[in-house]
């Protein structure tokens, strides 16, 4: 027997220190046809970065939400990802070696999730390649509508959105859009996009070591962001049919689509739900939203952007026009979305 | 003209330099503590962050050349925080270092009165990024009563000692007021009124820098 305590950690880990380089050196190694991990700038870059004449795309955060966003970086999505530590927002100097590395002479888009240290963090490397003499635009995401947007807190996170938007303004990018055109067809994702997400665990921070809050058993959180942060409420857990019900409202009461709207239908797990489960809540989601006259035309299910090992899952609607349409569906070869090559 | 009965206190490099270190040190050992907080409300990295920031603040001090005045130390240390801590407090902390440093400019020493307008300059540089308000359940509830203390003790002709040490106790008590508001900027908003019955992480960590500040000025004066 060894002396750990029964609540000890069990990951798979060298240095808990070491994990985010240990990680992309992985990803690395597994996509180089994709991407490079730039170790000392702590970036991840498309391989054939920068292409001259397209508008690069970078986004970053925290990690502990893989695949997001290195496993984005590829043909028609992200130009370069930004990783922070787990769950904490990179630093100016990763966003701004990226800015440099992915400039292909017509400007960059900062796709920014609405957290105040990413916000602050992106906003010190902007200006500063504003000095450096790279056109940058920023584009916010504020999805979730478990956050009651007001002056009385830091606004709406960025959650399940940032997937769509990388790929949908990657797609924008890639077909040759200019600058403001790539940020306007992101923000208009932004508009037309809400998510509301679940817990059924908490998860733990390989440096912190525990986790990150207790849930007794049958009981689930309501309104979870993606960094293990408890939600806005706690209640009994329910039928997977009744938490849709309740996701479903909270996001369709905030989109208030158009009669007859074409959704976006994202289902995320948040990394320690089974597929088996996020298509059975698909199912749920499919015949609701038709039932409420909103026809989901194109979806994606599967664990996108997560929270660790958190088991939980995310709703995210973007209400589809023609043009969102086809961007979703132009050609993507990354290492976590891959259709159309 | 009559020399003052006691030498009024001095700031200089090795002061700062002191105090960064010692800094450096009870962020370390009260890591856990500050991460345990933050887990509370927040998203349980606040300690590691900290931790990982005033440890590279303490390796470009040691990799300095030759020993630069003051408010170049101060730079020189936000800059190393914004580059390597993250989150908010990277930004937030690096800014208020950055202020402060260039609040003193190139001056060899100062005293206690120029000490008092480069902590005003940081906690302006730290509102004007953060746009947070006393209440708002932030490292600003820590430190605006704090400087508050300071300016009033040391305009009562107090010693910089003695007000330093009441700069702590109003940062203290400060911090301590956090507990049952309701966070309004920062994750902790996320929670609403969950986030009530928390004392603020960034006001705990704020209070631990003040009073390092005031030990090595207890110390070397």
């Amino acid at each position: 027997m060894t002396a750990s305590a029964p609540s000890a950690m069990k990951k798979f880990l060298n240095d808990p220190a070491d994990v985010l380089k240990e990680s992309l050196a992985g990803l690395a190694a597994a996509h180089g046809d994709l991407l490079r991990y730039d170790a000392a700038a702590q970036i991840v870059v498309r391989s054939d970065a920068p292409v001259q004449g397209k508008v690069g795309l970078v986004s970053g955060g925290g990690a502990g939400h893989e695949p997001m966003h290195g496993g984005f970086v590829g043909l028609g999505m992200l130009d370069a990802a930004c990783p922070g530590e787990v769950f904490t927002s990179p630093v100016p100097d990763q966003m701004m070696a990226a800015t440099k590395a992915v400039d292909g002479g017509v400007g960059v888009l900062h796709i920014v999730k609405n957290y105040t240290g990413d916000v602050m963090n992106f906003k010190m490397a902007a200006d500063d390649a504003v000095d450096e003499g790279v056109e940058v635009e920023s584009v916010l995401v504020d999805d979730d509508v478990a956050v009651q947007d007001s002056l009385y807190t830091a606004g709406r996170r960025g959650v399940g959105a940032t997937v769509l938007m990388e790929k949908i303004a990657g797609g924008a990018a890639q077909r040759g859009d200019d600058l403001a055109a790539v940020a306007a067809i992101a923000r208009h994702v932004n508009e037309r996009g809400r998510s509301f997400g679940v817990a059924l665990s908490s998860c733990t921070p390989p440096a912190a070591g525990k986790p990150m809050f207790d849930l007794p058993d049958g009981e689930m959180e309501f309104g979870i962001g993606i960094h293990g942060e408890p939600g806005r409420r706690r209640g009994p857990i329910a039928s997977a049919h009744e938490i849709v019900e309740t996701m479903l409202e909270a996001v369709l009461t905030d989109l208030k689509p158009a009669e007859g709207a074409k959704v976006l239908a994202f289902v995320n797990g948040m990394g320690g739900t089974p597929l088996i489960e996020l298509y059975l809540l698909y199912s749920e989601v499919d015949q609701q939203l038709r039932a409420a006259g909103v026809e989901p035309v194109r979806n994606l299910v599967g664990s996108y952007i997560t929270s660790l090992e958190m088991a939980g899952a995310s709703i995210t609607l973007v209400e589809l026009d023609d043009e969102l349409t086809s961007l979703w569906d132009a050609p993507v070869h990354t290492p976590a979305l891959r259709w159309g090559v | 003209m009559t020399a003052p009965l006691v030498t009024e206190p001095i700031v200089d490099t090795q002061t700062i330099i002191s105090w960064l270190n010692e800094t450096q040190v009870e962020i370390g050992a009260r890591s856990d503590y500050l991460t345990q907080l933050d887990a509370a409300i927040g998203d349980g990295d606040h300690g590691t962050n900290m931790n990982r920031g005033f440890t590279a603040v303490g390796r470009a001090l040691a990799d300095q050349a030759e020993p630069a005045p003051p408010g170049r130390v101060l730079i020189l240390a936000g800059k190393t925080l914004i580059s390597t801590v993250g989150g908010a407090s990277g930004p937030l902390w690096g800014t208020a270092l950055r202020r402060a440093g260039r609040a003193l400019g190139d001056a060899e020493t100062f005293d206690g009165q120029q000490l008092v307008e480069a902590l005003d300059a940081a906690i302006a540089g730290v509102v004007e990024l953060g746009a947070a308000a006393p209440g708002d359940k932030t490292m600003i509830d820590a430190l605006a009563p704090a400087v508050r203390a300071l300016h009033d003790s040391l305009d009562a002709g107090e010693p910089l000692r003695q007000a330093l040490a009441a700069a702590v106790s109003a940062g203290e008590e400060g911090a301590e007021s956090t507990v049952p508001l309701q966070a309004r900027k920062g994750r902790a908003s996320y929670l609403g009124e969950r986030s009530i019955g928390h004392l603020d992480p960034g006001a705990a960590s704020s209070v631990i820098i003040l009073s390092a500040l005031q030990r090595v000025v207890d110390r070397e004066q």
